[in-house]
């Protein structure tokens, strides 16, 4: 079991600061996120695309403000978790017991919630008889790619996963690629060697299609597809492969007991702390009158979430306000000399 | 102000008057109409305001965004009359605008 004096749940910029934040004021802290990689939303939805709205940067990318706000981390030594989604929070004494779904638990008087519009997960077919071939035949990332050897693979998608798994996996194995418009949202040069082995019949390139449903006892045999035009076919698969981004869910923060509005969290705006006690929202996730949804929000209401922790970590001593800029204590725990 | 006309998958109806200047998604969502998540809050950032527009209305509002029909790829049953709201601008043009909404957007 971890203990520490604050737990954030959600890498991304808000996550980020907040954790800064509590290590200013000289509180631990640990970080889980669902996704495998640090930077949530901004990483994940726009890593490429510029922000023009962050105070004092005139413009950055997604990737560019992650890797500066980890910058900004690395005098502290702050341990991440990642690819593990909280599943549990339980009161138990005054203390939150927090269980991920990799089975780690941590024991913490204050949780933070910086998880934007909750955990992403893999969209879906829609077709209901897939679920049955769900994590056999019917998969939506790859582990282990050695078990496509010498089987035909059906991939469905249009963007750089779908295309880069289809020019990986042609290598060993025979390829259907089916995409629901004849444009392609990957990188040029991957688009172009996919025509280009679809020319040459290595790939069975098929556009403006989807799935319309899946055949198998067991596992997958058969598929039908459709296209623009009604007009359905059937092909033969070991394995379908779905790759359509990724889409965000509530998940289990929907059953902690807090106040919920629509997919958003109720916190005061003093603390940020929801109907739970030591239990704080900040960022997307949460919601309050004038609430926005920018950024610098949730720098912002995780800094007065930090401050909030202080009192329930540190219950004998007193939270002083201080500067960076003139505060010797704030100093030595940047690792930076004083004047 | 345009009359908007939302249509659930369930065949629900809600008819609601938007201001001109506004998406057909903010319109969804200021009227409480369901089925309209909108988790990026208009910012093509997800694809959870998808709607289906019939033909006779599908030339008549504004063209697809750049990288709409990436965010579309990504909806859930996108079709060829697939449109993200938060990209359609409401306008006295498109008064009577009827949207059909898909079976759930997540």
């Amino acid at each position: 079991m971890i203990k520490t004096d604050a737990l954030i749940i959600g890498a991304g910029p808000t996550g980020l600061f907040t954790a800064h934040q509590l290590k200013l004021i000289g509180l631990d802290c640990e970080i889980v996120d669902n996704l495998d990689k640090i930077g949530g939303q901004c990483i994940e939805l726009y890593p490429d695309k510029p922000i023009y709205d962050i105070p004092a940067i005139p413009e950055c990318t997604g990737e560019e403000l992650t890797n500066n706000l980890l910058e900004q981390l690395k005098p502290f030594n702050i341990k991440f978790h990642l690819g593990e989604r909280v599943d549990e929070l339980k009161k138990d004494n005054e203390k939150w017991k927090v269980k991920t779904s990799k089975g780690t638990v941590f024991e913490t008087p204050n949780v933070i919630i910086a998880g934007g519009v909750g955990s992403f997960e893999p969209r879906k077919f829609p077709t209901k008889e897939c679920e049955q071939f769900e994590n056999k035949t019917i998969l939506y990332s790859i582990k282990d790619k050695k078990i496509f050897d010498g089987k035909t693979v059906s991939i469905f998608g249009g963007g750089d996963s779908a295309l880069d798994w289809a020019l990986e996996l042609s290598k060993t194995s025979k390829i259907n690629l089916i995409h629901r418009r004849d444009e392609f949202r990957a990188a040029q040069a991957t688009v172009d060697k996919i025509k280009e082995l679809s020319n040459a019949g290595k790939i069975n390139l098929i556009t403006n299609s989807q799935l319309k449903t899946v055949f198998g006892n067991g596992k997958l045999e058969e598929i039908e597809i459709e296209n623009d035009n009604k007009e359905t076919k059937k092909l033969k698969t070991d394995f379908a492969l779905g790759f359509f981004g990724l889409i965000m869910q509530l998940g289990p923060i929907a059953n902690w007991g807090l106040n919920l509005n629509k997919k958003t969290v109720e916190v005061d705006t003093e603390k940020f702390e929801t109907n739970q006690k030591g239990i704080y929202a900040v960022g997307d996730i949460c919601n309050y009158p004038g609430k926005l949804k920018l950024i610098l929000s949730g720098f912002h209401e995780g800094a007065l979430a930090a401050r909030a922790c202080f009192k329930l970590a540190r219950p004998n001593e007193k939270y002083r306000f201080e500067f960076t800029t003139s505060s010797k204590t704030i100093k030595n725990r940047l690792g930076v000399k004083s004047d | 102000m345009a009359k908007i006309t939302y249509i659930e998958n369930n065949g629900k109806s809600h008819t609601v008057e938007v201001a001109e200047g506004l998406t057909v998604m903010e319109g969804a969502v200021q009227n409480n109409v369901p089925g309209i998540d909108a988790d990026c809050g208009g910012g093509m950032a997800c694809a959870t305001c998808h709607v289906y527009v019939k033909d006779e209305w599908f030339d008549k509002i504004n063209k697809k965004s750049e990288g709409e029909d990436d965010m579309i790829d990504q909806a859930y049953e996108p079709k060829k009359n697939s449109r993200l709201s938060c990209q359609i601008q409401v306008s006295p043009e498109i008064d009577g605008l009827e949207v059909h909404l898909p079976v759930k957007q997540v």
